[in-house]
């Protein structure tokens, strides 16, 4: 089980009114859960025990309850995000023609794992189910931009244009 | 043409509604009529087909987790969990067919790849429903071979180990823990991670988990068990330099025997004591000797509450796992929660103060031990505020199972030993202390001491009809001299929550008297459906009607004594007479009441 950052959010952060007020919008409904997780997720660019455990009194729910779903959906994340968020595709057709051998690169090329930030908070490198566009394969995207028929060689490139 | 069976409806239909509607459909070829509403499952049961279940328990509402009740229905193209599947006019099921049969065991080959198969090194060989499950379908352990958990055992609570190794994600316990509105337990993560656990891999003492030790009576294999105390009390036992006394609560005597082989309604008292003494204990003490002391306290301090006008109403104490919930989610209530200690603690007290002194024995030489129905007895026992100069009230708590491990483990035969009675001079009870392991109960011999004690006059009949059941919540109003007095008895920390939400919206029609504006005076809240019969501690049972049982042993032994309420009880007359002072009194407070702490809900 990956070990989670213990990062200290300050009471007074002014993000914590801000996701009040999210929570107060939905009325406090419970099954607006996972709006508010979104909305919480936006704010702090991840789901710290601190903001989860928030929003799990403001809704009246178990924070266990609130912490199955951060970690049943993989759009959560539970540790802080790079600024660059790299996808590399492991469909069956990316995978055949080479997707495995991108993650594998990228990974030592960043010095990260799967789901891991490099050190620099630049990049996050992420395996994704299939992105859809099976005839550009193999695929990589980072923060939304596609490139088709990725090869390694043109890794360092891509990279370039990202800080 | 099949002739139609109408099958003998049972409990089914009790519980569905008394007069019931009927669907007809075919199960294994044989046309039956059964009451509507029910699932496949239930109706298979009526029709004399077990379907084996795994994720299922009739005190839980289902989730349909594991696959283990897969039936074919005609029509379906995929096999449907009978679990959570409705009957329903012509429907045609086959529960026993060679594909339900391969699919059964698959999905049982497929649990057990994850699972350890060290069963002999397990606390629940013999009463694991997985072992039990795998034998009954023929199923091969080695079928399939899976990356067993690596999530570590968490030995952080004193009344409870998880370990996740064992589990097998049936969400019993998330939904047991859930039921008591507590929330501790949930799934986490997806797919091969998932976890059962509390958020963010916390462990249990790091949560506001209440130890009410549910969790533990509902797991089918060993993921979550009470912690084992039997080694440090068999230590004790062996030690000659150790004065070992042992206390046993009321609901103990009504269930020991069905884990040591006895059917469900068994009373065990006498050989009980035998037992306990063959094991080697020095003393064994009655804690319906001090249920008996509770009530004595405990109605005084309603009295004194109830004249000085607050702060009501006045919430039972004796349920540690209520205690400890108070204290996480309603901890503005926590003035309102009784000082008395619990019965075990208050025994705990005694022993190592009174009886130390009366039988001349050096304290710090004495091991207390208890044998509780339940886990939160174990957290109660290691509270920090129970003792004194470095003593612990209690030093060890067994639950009913542990001591029926005991009682194995040396080989004694319960059913033919002997009748013995409890040790002179804290074993003597009366019949309000037996019923305290009931739901109601603590009320009902409150009610009878307080209403004596006001009227001057005996109660007409000691039972209190309105407050014996098993609904979640009960009430009544008794008259004291002219004063009204309303008072509710809860049991099940769902219903608590439910009740104490309530009351923080404010109840409707507030008593009259010098209670205005509060709906009720006094109110019993225990932690477990049922009471302690329903103990978190207790023996495993499926089967709901167990709980009904051991309760009748309690009340059958409450209306067979000549003494009945506690008040009466001439042995607590004689301690508060010559060593206690008076009742609520300066040293009775020292020993008897404790404080509590408010806490953060987790």
């Amino acid at each position: 089980m990956p070990v989670l950052p213990a990062e200290c959010l300050e009471e007074s952060d002014p993000r914590f009114a801000r996701l009040d007020e999210v929570i107060e919008r939905y009325g406090r409904n419970p099954s607006a859960l996972i709006q508010v997780l979104h909305e919480a997720q936006k704010l702090f660019g991840y789901l710290p025990e601190q903001v989860q455990m928030r929003v799990a009194r403001r809704l009246g729910l178990p924070v266990s309850h609130v912490f199955g779903v951060s970690t049943f959906y993989a759009l959560f994340s539970l540790r802080p995000v790079g600024r660059h968020r790299i996808q590399v595709c492991m469909g069956t057709a990316c995978y055949v023609k080479g997707g495995e051998q991108l993650l594998a690169d990228l990974q030592e090329r960043l010095g990260v794992g799967i789901g891991e930030t490099t050190a620099d908070g630049r990049f996050e490198l992420q395996a994704a189910r299939c992105l859809g566009c099976c005839g550009l394969s193999p695929v990589i995207t980072v923060d939304g931009d596609v490139y088709a028929e990725c090869k390694p060689r043109l890794l360092p490139a891509i990279l370039k244009k990202y800080d | 043409m099949a002739v139609t069976e109408r099958l003998p409806l049972g409990r089914v239909a009790e519980e569905v509604r008394p007069e019931v509607e009927l669907v007809t459909l075919t199960i294994d070829g044989r046309v039956v009529q059964v009451p509507a509403g029910i699932t496949l499952l239930e109706a298979a049961r009526l029709a004399g087909m077990r379907i084996p279940t795994l994720c299922h328990h009739p005190a839980l509402p289902p989730e349909g987790a594991c696959r283990v009740c897969l039936v074919e229905v005609e029509g379906r193209s995929n096999l449907v969990p009978s679990c959570q599947f409705p009957v329903a006019d012509g429907l045609r099921v086959r529960t026993n067919s060679p594909v339900v049969r391969e699919a059964r065991r698959t999905v049982v080959e497929l649990l057990l790849a994850r699972h350890p198969h060290d069963c002999l090194g397990c606390v629940r060989n013999g009463s694991c429903e997985l072992q039990e499950l795998a034998r009954q379908v023929g199923a091969d352990p080695d079928r399939f071979q899976g990356q067993p958990s690596s999530v570590p055992v968490d030995d952080s609570s004193p009344a409870l180990v998880r370990d996740p190794a064992r589990c097998i994600l049936c969400g019993r316990c998330v939904r047991a823990c859930s039921l008591q509105a507590v929330g501790a337990l949930g799934y986490a993560y997806r797919g091969l991670a998932t976890t059962v656990g509390p958020a963010f891999s916390h462990r249990l003492a790091e949560v506001s988990c209440v130890a009410c030790g549910q969790c533990a009576s509902v797991c089918p294999v060993g993921a979550i068990v009470e912690r084992d105390d039997t080694a440090r009390v068999w230590e004790a036992l062996a030690d000659p330099a150790r004065y070992v006394v042992v206390q046993v609560a009321p609901a103990v005597r009504a269930s020991l025997g069905e884990a040591l082989g006895l059917p469900p309604g068994t009373p065990v008292t006498g050989k009980l004591v035998t037992a306990l003494r063959r094991l080697g204990f020095r003393q064994v003490f009655d804690t319906e000797f001090t249920a008996d002391l509770t009530i004595v306290e405990e109605a005084n301090e309603f009295l004194h509450r109830l004249a000085e006008g607050g702060p009501l109403p006045m919430f039972t104490s004796c349920s540690a796992g209520w205690v400890k919930f108070c204290e996480h989610f309603f901890p503005s209530r926590l003035p309102q929660v009784s000082t008395c200690k619990s019965p075990q603690q208050m025994m705990g007290a005694l022993v190592k103060t009174y009886f130390a002194e009366v039988q001349q024995v050096d304290p710090d030489s004495i091991f207390s031990v208890s044998v509780m129905p339940c886990t939160a007895k174990k957290l109660e026992a290691a509270r920090p505020e129970m003792g004194g100069g470095g003593r612990r009230d209690v030093d060890a708590v067994l639950t009913t199972r542990e001591l029926a491990r005991m009682i194995r483990e040396a080989g004694l035969d319960l059913a033919a030993l002997p009748e013995d009675r409890f040790d002179p001079p804290l074993g003597a009870a009366t019949g309000a202390a037996s019923v305290f392991g009931v739901t109601g109960g603590v009320m009902e011999a409150a009610l009878r001491t307080v209403y004596e004690w006001v009227t001057g006059s005996e109660l007409g009949t000691l039972e209190f009809a309105a407050l014996r059941g098993w609904e979640g919540v009960r009430e009544a109003t008794i008259h004291l001299d002219g004063q009204r007095v309303r008072v509710a008895v809860v049991h099940g920390l769902g219903n608590a929550a439910r009740f104490l939400r309530a009351l923080e919206e404010g109840a409707p029609s507030p008593a009259e008297g010098p209670g205005q504006g509060r709906p009720y005076h006094f109110v019993e809240i225990m932690a477990c459906p049922g009471g302690c019969v329903g103990g978190g501690g207790q023996p495993y049972a499926l089967d709901p009607e167990v709980k009904r049982a051991r309760a009748a042993v309690l009340y059958r032994e409450d209306s067979s004594r000549r003494l009945r309420l506690s008040h009466r009880n001439p042995t607590v007359q004689w301690l508060y007479r010559h060593w206690l002072g008076e009742v609520g009194g300066e040293k009775a407070h020292r020993l008897l009441h404790t404080t509590y702490q408010p806490r953060e809900p987790y």
